[in-house]
């Protein structure tokens, strides 16, 4: 007999409890919003194929933000535009579940323009509502890419013109037109012959994705009253009279008699074939050598600047590599322009015994400076007390504060007489070593061949390091 | 008795009357009354022929329950909510407990 009651899903909460002030019984949507009709339709199918429990429903920003509310599902409520997104990550952990990518017209056509195309175009095995009511709706009626021409709207009050904001845009054509989806539907809330090919559309798409795991998107005409400043029966008439004329309902691809089971499992990840990949060996350092230099007590904080193409940032690379092989905390974040070579660069590190909380530098206990301008930028950052080394080579001046230690070191010059100018930044890492004293000499020495990608180099690297070593031994 | 019948939940209607134009049978109105939310709630006038075209319009969850088969439920119980005997339902997920078709809740 209850197969004869049409009454409220089991798909949703019975008390929205996750709704706030005291009404906990009906939805935030306005009276006549399509939204709910959508969602009674979702609901249902969800129970009539059993599969509510396994699905996971991803909310959009929108009038739709809190359909976490309402549905007694799996729930993730994604970032303007990135319910795709969202879900192909549900999808992809967890292939056995059902996953629902619920969008509007702001959210899907404009800023999430891009994620549902690739999603689409990578046939993702999600089933997408894509509700289109011509206007942003939660905002407060602002023009949306769907908007229609001489529409009005808060963002274009004298009506929708073509030559200012263009074509309204068509999504499910657009998706349509690619090889992956499998079932593509334009549907309406108006009439009750159009909510029952709804009805068959979402149940449709739905099985598709239970059965199959096809790449379904269903796009949904739907008044939005206040915002159209119509009553209810207004603005089903106006979906149906001037919205449908331009956006025409049917399927618009359906390869799904076809279209063969896609495989969603997870790939089986081997860790040990990311290491064969990054060419990580285990490391062959003696643990007992770093155990007797192990220092306590400390955090130095570096700001190694310099031209992009000196090694400023595999300066900091090398350093803070060294610093992990000795088990310190270590953290490296880089900044540079867009250029590989020339422009500047700097990079900041921390080296210490206890756990980073940022990586951020902002007063650097020690300033490496590989040329002018980086000294002159970052000079005054250098905590009272702290180091400053400069490539003296390069660098005409000396520095002007008389608080900190000031180590010239003309690494450049050094480092051409090696053969190559390249191996500067490594003749101040040899410095560094001996003037700190927080890394032993032999790990770093041991350990160069593991730092280094190019092995070729790390012959000509240990001679500039240890030259560095002997620079300061020599002041 | 009708073939089918509708329990409106008068404080989850908002009042749009998107079911009224909906009902071929003209079976619905807006109440005059206020719900407690201060819109005018649809109200069942019956001979309710269950077609179920309004619980489809009605974009709200749980405002409406539509009978198909009213005709055919015979099982009656007293709800004391109700204060009296009234056609019942068995849950879906648990058959032993029977909801009251005019409260929507169950009976003790």
């Amino acid at each position: 007999m209850n197969d004869k009651i049409l009454k409220k899903s089991k798909a949703f909460f019975d008390v929205y409890e996750r709704k706030s002030g005291s009404d906990k019984l009906t939805t935030t949507y306005c009276p006549g919003c399509g939204h709910g009709n959508l969602h009674k339709l979702i609901a249902e199918a969800l129970i009539d194929f059993n599969a509510a429990d396994k699905s996971i429903f991803i909310s959009p920003v929108g009038c739709s933000v809190f359909a976490y509310y309402y549905f007694k599902t799996g729930n993730i409520q994604a970032a303007h535009g990135r319910a795709p997104a969202v879900a192909v990550g549900a999808k992809r952990a967890h292939p056995e579940s059902i996953v629902i990518s619920y969008q509007g017209d702001g959210d899907l056509a404009a800023i999430g323009g891009l994620e549902i195309l690739h999603a689409a175009n990578r046939g993702e095995g999600i089933t997408v509502f894509f509700v289109n009511n011509a206007i942003y709706g939660m905002t407060g009626g602002q023009m949306a890419p769907t908007t229609l021409i001489g529409q009005k709207s808060m963002t274009t009050p004298r009506g929708r013109t073509l030559k200012n904001e263009g074509y309204p845009i068509k999504m499910s054509e657009i998706i349509a037109t690619l090889e992956a989806p499998v079932y593509v539907e334009r549907v309406m809330i108006g009439d009750a012959k159009s909510i029952r090919q709804a009805r068959k559309a979402v149940r449709k798409a739905l099985k598709l994705q239970i059965e199959k795991n096809a790449f379904c998107f269903i796009e949904v005409l739907s008044a939005c009253p206040s915002n159209l400043k119509m009553d209810p029966k207004q603005g089903i008439k106006w979906v149906q009279d001037v919205l449908q004329k331009y956006y025409p309902l049917g399927v618009k691809k359906d390869i799904s008699e076809e279209f063969e089971r896609k495989d969603v499992s997870r790939d089986n990840f081997d860790p040990s074939q990311l290491q064969n990949i990054l060419n990580i060996t285990e490391s062959k350092i003696d643990k007992g050598k770093i155990e007797q230099f192990k220092n306590n007590e400390f955090t130095h904080e570096f700001r190694i600047a310099g031209f992009g193409g000196q090694g400023v940032l595999s300066l900091g690379t090398v350093l803070s590599e060294m610093g992990m092989r000795h088990d310190y905390q270590v953290s490296w974040i880089p900044s540079y322009g867009p250029e590989m070579r020339g422009g500047t660069a700097n990079c900041s590190v921390k080296i210490s015994d206890k756990k980073i909380g940022s990586p951020l530098v902002a007063n650097p206990t020690v300033l490496i400076a590989m040329n002018g301008p980086s000294l002159d930028k970052f000079e005054n950052d250098v905590i009272s007390g702290g180091t400053i080394v400069y490539d003296s080579s390069l660098i005409d001046r000396k520095p002007i504060r008389d608080d900190v230690n000031i180590i010239p070191i003309p690494a450049t010059k050094m480092a051409d007489e090696l053969g190559t100018t390249k191996a500067a930044n490594m003749i101040i890492i040899g410095a560094l070593i001996k003037k700190l004293g927080i890394l032993s000499i032999d790990v770093v020495l041991d350990s160069l061949g593991e730092v280094m990608k190019n092995k070729k180099l790390v012959e000509l690297n240990k001679k500039a390091l240890l030259k560095g070593i002997e620079y300061i031994k020599s002041l | 008795m009708s073939r089918g019948h509708i329990t409106v939940n008068r404080e989850e209607c908002k009042g749009c009357s998107l079911c009224v134009d909906a009902c071929p049978q003209s079976v619905l109105a807006l109440s005059e009354k206020f719900n407690s939310h201060g819109y005018h709630p649809v109200e069942y006038l019956g001979e309710c022929t269950g077609c179920g075209t309004c619980f489809y319009a009605c974009p709200e969850p749980g405002a409406l329950t539509v009978f198909k088969r009213w005709d055919l439920m015979e099982e009656t119980a007293f709800c004391p909510r109700c204060e009296k005997e009234n056609k019942v339902f068995r849950e879906d997920e648990n058959p032993e407990i029977l909801i009251c078709t005019s409260c929507l809740k169950p009976i003790k």
